[in-house]
């Protein structure tokens, strides 16, 4: 077996490790919370072993596929691994161990089966990435939103209850959009596996055509709710807000998700939107324009809120706002600058909520409200962070907010109407240092009476080191900006080459297929088998 | 039959986006389940519609696309358990608010019962 066999079978690996876990996990007596803890944590570090050696297994560009079953594509499940997939995969195992180590502190006690739950979201994080076919996407969607269902109510309370029948309900509503895009996309193409689609969709007769852009349209409306795109971003403050406050740091990964499958659909299997013809440039108008209104929206929520947690929230738009619009140039340079934000501001994102859970839980009084309260206990070292957070948050130099947007007004230079962008950018900016600057003056300065909070006796430092780490982490992110903008180049190259993708999951089938019956599972596939069907979910 | 088969789902359909523009949660839920049925059929009927034909491609003429039918059975699975689930929550939030609006309350600032989260 060689090297790259061996890194294939270990394709699957992120899926399957999790799953395990979570079952395991549910098995065990609630009163085992140190084992559970520690099992988690193991798998967790596991699973980001997994994912750096895949990462490293692609680093040489070539896209690697795992059929389930020994099935060959695109009649069988695939799996496929290339730069963007491992990026997200490596991005989402060290989110999930932060996110971890500060539930580990106390969050995971206060209600059932977190751990559980947190790796089935991790399953379905994992499968998005790597799924090779839209069906398969549908699936982990809905693994991955049925984890975060029971997460996002983690710790209970009514306002968690009825903040999550809205989640729920306006992700239902968005699931059956995805099944009515892969119904219209499989009534005409007859194939849902990507690299197949990629291929057929180019050759759909004219009649079919506006069916097929039909289903584009709604698929890219189900990937907007997932990502927050104004108007269907409306769920998200809410939501987030509600959900405890490690859960709102994993869930930082989640409207990624969205964004990353608008990459994957409409850059790499339905071309890029520099061809006239392909449908790439069907969706590619409404991208940039949504984006735009998303980033004003966001900054607008963070000037008007009034609550912590909803301004952590709206940042999270904002941010999101940001990361579209580099999404929607569709280019090599745009693409780079989008992965190099997406990467930024998941971490940012995550460390601001962390850190105003951390204030939050000092103000016993006016808690998260942005009002005037009490002083609270460790303010100089929690104001820092705030500071810093806000720094990479808002995209101030040193941290790597500041690399990103500068790459995005880089990569938005010579485009139609760029000057919207920019000043769209540059303005949303200011008024996101405005809207920082007053919320930390308030909470850090404009205090009377006694203070509140653990004294340093009794508080827990792990939380406070994990919003450290992820500060860390920006820092790092800005002062190797050079090879990390080089890598998410070569990775922006390849997501857009459908070409390439086309090859690795369908053109190899002769050499990675041995002579056998295509019925006989292989026996080299050291995994569970699974039927030959659309996830046989039944 | 396209004739029935089409206004059915356009029926469900409407009903069912109807239904979860209400206010209150419990014609939410029949909305969403109104709306995964059209969406069953629909995906149903994107295999094409044929009658007595068997599901599998063995120098048979004519047949019927499995496909469609393994992408219903797993959405049904899939919408069923989802059902089930936005029930419980809505249930809950009626006991512990006792109102089933389904929008929430503004509440701006905090009051002094809530705890730390």
């Amino acid at each position: 077996m060689t090297v790259s066999e061996f890194a294939t079978s270990w394709i699957i690996a992120p899926t399957i490790l999790p799953a395990i876990t979570a079952a395991i996990l549910i098995l065990m007596r609630r009163s085992d919370i140190e084992v559970q803890r520690f099992l988690s944590v193991v798998s967790t570090l596991m699973l980001l072993g997994v994912a750096l050696f895949l990462y490293d297994a692609v680093n040489d560009g070539v896209t690697q596929a795992y059929r389930l079953g020994a099935w060959p594509a695109p009649f069988g499940i695939v799996l496929v691994i290339d730069r963007l997939s491992t990026t997200m995969l490596v991005l989402t195992a060290g989110l999930a161990l932060a996110v971890l180590l500060y539930a580990i502190a106390g969050w995971d006690r206060r209600g059932r089966h977190f751990h559980a739950l947190f790796h089935f979201q991790l399953l379905g994080l994992n499968g998005a990435f790597l799924t090779g076919d839209l069906f398969n996407l549908f699936v982990f969607f809905e693994v991955m939103l049925i984890a975060s269902y029971g997460l996002m109510l983690h710790g209970g309370g009514a306002k968690r209850l009825r903040a999550g029948f809205q989640y729920v309900a306006i992700n239902l509503i968005a699931s059956s959009l995805f099944l009515v895009a892969v119904g219209l996309i499989y009534g005409v193409t007859g194939t849902l596996n990507f690299a197949d689609l990629a291929v057929k969709a180019r050759a759909v007769s004219e009649n079919d055509q506006a069916l097929l852009q039909t289903g584009a349209i709604l698929l890219l409306l189900v990937f907007a709710i997932k990502a927050a795109f104004v108007p269907l971003h409306w769920w998200l403050p809410a939501t987030y807000a509600a959900a405890s406050a490690p859960v709102a740091a994993l869930f930082a990964i989640m409207t990624k998700v969205g964004a990353y499958a608008i990459v994957r659909i409409f850059g790499t299997v339905f071309g890029d939107g520099t061809e006239a013809e392909t449908l790439g440039s069907v969706v590619a108008p409404w991208v940039v324009p949504a984006a735009l209104v998303t980033l004003a929206v966001g900054t607008a929520g963070l000037l008007g809120t009034r609550r912590l947690l909803n301004f952590a929230a709206f940042s999270i738009v904002a941010s999101m706002g940001t990361l579209l619009i580099a999404i929607g140039q569709f280019s090599i340079d745009g693409l780079t600058a989008a992965l190099y934000y997406l990467v930024h501001s998941t971490i940012a994102g995550a460390a601001l909520f962390l850190i105003v859970d951390l204030i939050a839980a000092r103000r016993t009084v006016k808690l998260d409200a942005l009002i005037p309260g009490n002083p609270i206990s460790q303010a100089a070292i929690l104001g820092t962070l705030f500071f810093l957070v806000a720094i990479a948050v808002v995209g101030l130099p040193p941290l790597s907010g500041f690399v990103g947007k500068l790459l995005v007004l880089d990569a938005t230079y010579g485009v139609p109407r760029a000057w919207l962008i920019w000043a769209t950018i540059l303005v949303t900016s200011l008024m996101m240092t405005i809207a920082f600057a007053r919320a930390g003056s308030t909470i850090f300065w404009k205090t009377e009476g006694q203070t509140t909070g653990p004294g340093w006796e009794t508080a827990a430092i792990m939380p406070m080191v994990v919003v450290g780490l992820l500060v860390g982490a920006s820092l790092m992110l800005a002062v190797f900006a050079g090879p990390a903008v080089k890598a998410l180049h070569a990775t922006a190259e390849q997501a857009l080459d459908t070409q390439a993708y086309v090859r690795a999951v369908l053109g190899s089938r002769e050499n990675t297929e041995p002579a056998r019956p295509i019925t006989e599972p292989a026996a080299d596939a050291d995994v569970m088998p699974v039927p030959p069907q659309e996830a046989g979910g039944d | 039959m396209e004739l029935i088969v089409s206004s059915a789902i356009g029926l469900m359909t409407a009903a069912g986006v109807y239904l979860i523009l209400q206010q209150r949660t419990f014609p939410i839920v029949v909305g969403l389940t109104l709306l995964s049925y059209a969406i069953n059929i629909f995906l149903f009927t994107s295999g094409r519609l044929v009658i007595n034909e068997p599901p599998i491609i063995r120098g048979a003429e004519s047949y019927t696309d499995p496909l469609p039918q393994a992408l219903v059975l797993t959405a049904i699975v899939i919408s069923f358990g989802m059902t089930a689930l936005i029930v419980v929550l809505a249930l809950r939030g009626f006991l512990e608010t006792a109102t089933d609006r389904a929008d929430l309350p503004e509440d701006d600032l905090p009051d002094e019962t809530e705890t730390g989260s």
